[in-house]
């Protein structure tokens, strides 16, 4: 029997108190789930993670992580249950007047009693992992986009959480660099054996999630077997203004008629 | 009916809520001590050249006009009492808060503001700092700091600005006439609110900055937006401040 990682139960949220941003969604992650998560911009996927996360507040509906109820946490509550869960921020959310260490090392340092110096190999191990390891010193603002999606991605892993979320890790970025992501995306997954979702707008995210995975032994990415468990675990989600339109694998979203949702899919060319 | 009231209600209770959060973290661990320094090096020490400026200079205009007036009533006697008392109550306060409301409401703002768009105001409750803790508290501190500080050194410079033209350029009065004068006329009442004052516009200032720039949506776009209406709003503030402070002490 697997366990519930994280449950929405008709989660609403309105900022205005008129157009709701989030519509009665409902959706349930198991341990060892993948979620993808589509949608175009403004649909209301951020929103949705930061609500799991409780960074926002929904109007109305049920929220619960790992079995316990956090419709109503208050923020040190949160405090308490946020350490299990990375995230990935869209705009990066790296801190501009702290080096790339120090921005990895953070959540350790802040978080636990570890001082910079203990902190120091695991820090170095997910920049390494992240193929950053030369770029301890420097500040965000002398890497690239890539680059600092990467180090956004060592900071939400390193303190090893139960649940990975990824907001847009490949929005404004070219093709290569997209797919590098990724591949480091699938690697997390393979090692951490963390739940993870993933916003994205591109459909070769989804693709790529569904039907690849890490091979550590040979160090690459290699297709899954049609019966790979980790396949039957990945499921896609597709957002349009504040709801969920689609929910199911891959194959039902190739097949799926509907103009908006095969945006989304892989065979969109073909209706 | 009263829809148009809706939006400045809730600024004020946002702003409230924030005083009141940046205040009892205060005395609430941990202290972040350093940013505080910082702070305080941005907001004081970097304002230090411009308020020695606009003190010299607002103590010498007021020496200027005053030198007419008092000439008509055969009083040029008096000119140090008066450059004193208009600048330890009123034009020390209010010219150094809106300076530095110019300076540092909108530094604050924009700097939070880029902040929030990029989202590590996010990023650090995600990662378990609290952010009035961190960035709204060291920021109000070093404010109720420096203001009054800098305040005081205004006072200073613009007295010693209205001796320059009293004294040696119009031969109003007498180098000791003059600096007796201005000092006995300041009385308690002076001292007093020439040093409220600048705590309450620190307060406005710290925290108005903070609340526009938390409160930033829209991208870069909103960060700007967030910038001019935090100066605006803070200076309007400082205004309304300085009059309902006088108005209690005129009555005192
Ligand atoms: N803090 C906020 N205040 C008001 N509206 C917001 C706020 N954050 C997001 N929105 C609105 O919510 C909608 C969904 O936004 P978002 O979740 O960021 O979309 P996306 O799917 O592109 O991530 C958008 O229309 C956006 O304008
Ligand atoms: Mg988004």
């Amino acid at each position: 029997m697997s366990t519930s990682v994280l449950k929405f139960d008709n989660v609403s949220l309105s900022f205005d108190g008129v157009e709701k941003v989030l519509d009665s969604v409902s959706l349930e992650m198991n341990a060892g789930d993948t979620l993808i998560i589509l949608g175009a911009a403004g649909t209301g996927k951020t929103v949705m993670v930061k609500i799991a996360l409780g960074l926002l507040k929904s109007t109305s509906g049920r929220i619960t992580l790992f079995g316990q109820d956090v419709t109503h946490f208050t923020e040190p509550q949160w405090l308490t249950i946020r350490p299990r869960i990375g995230m990935l921020f869209q705009e990066g959310g790296l801190f501009d007047s702290l080096t790339i260490e120090e921005n990895v090392a953070y959540p350790l340092v802040n978080r636990t009693k570890m001082t910079a110096e203990q902190a120091k190999p695991k820090v170095e191990e997910a920049l390494k992992f992240v193929e950053l390891g030369h770029t301890l010193d420097k500040f965000p603002s002398e890497l690239s986009g890539g680059m600092r999606r990467r180090v956004g991605i060592a900071r939400a892993a390193v303190s090893d959480p139960d649940l990975l979320l990824y907001d847009s890790p490949t929005a404004g970025l070219d093709p290569i660099t997209a797919n590098r992501i990724m591949a480091l995306i699938i690697q997390e997954r393979e090692i951490r054996n963390a739940t993870s979702a993933i916003i994205s707008h591109r459909f070769q995210d989804g693709h790529m999630m569904a039907n690849f995975r890490y091979n550590p032994e040979s160090k690459q990415l290699e297709r899954m077997p049609e019966d790979s468990p980790l396949r039957q675990r990945t499921r896609f989600l597709v957002m349009h203004d504040g709801r969920i339109v689609f929910e199911g694998n891959e194959r039902e979203l190739d097949a799926s008629r509907d103009p908006y949702v095969s945006k989304f899919s892989m065979h969109r060319s073909i209706h | 009916m009263f829809d148009f009231l809706k939006s400045p209600t809730l600024t004020f209770q946002e702003f409230i809520s924030l005083a009141g959060r940046a205040t009892i973290n205060i005395v609430r661990r941990p202290f972040h001590a350093n940013d505080m320094m910082i702070q305080m090096d941005v907001i004081g020490v970097g304002s230090l050249p411009i308020t020695v400026l606009i003190g010299f200079f607002s103590g010498a205009v007021m020496a200027l006009q005053m030198s007419r007036a008092l000439s008509q009533y055969g009083a040029t006697g008096q000119v140090g009492q008066i450059t004193a008392i208009t600048l330890v109550r009123e034009m020390g306060p209010v010219l150094t808060a809106l300076l530095v409301a110019g300076r540092n409401a909108s530094g604050i703002a924009s700097e939070l503001g880029s902040m929030k768009v990029t989202e590590q105001i996010d990023a650090m409750r995600a990662l378990g700092t609290d952010p009035v803790k961190k960035l709204v508290t060291p920021r109000l501190l070093a404010m109720c700091c420096t203001l009054p500080l800098l305040t005081i050194l205004a006072d200073m410079i613009g007295i010693i600005g209205g001796f320059i033209v009293a004294v040696p350029m119009l031969r109003l009065t007498t180098t000791e006439q003059y600096w007796n004068n201005a000092w006995r006329s300041l009385e308690y009442n002076d001292i007093a609110q020439g040093l409220l004052k600048p705590l309450v516009f620190a307060y406005i200032i710290a925290l108005v900055g903070c609340l526009y720039g938390i409160r930033t949506t829209g991208g870069t776009q909103g960060v700007g937006r967030a910038t001019t209406q935090a100066v605006v709003v803070a200076s309007v503030w400082i205004f309304v401040f300085t009059f309902l402070i006088t108005r209690v002490f005129v009555n005192l």
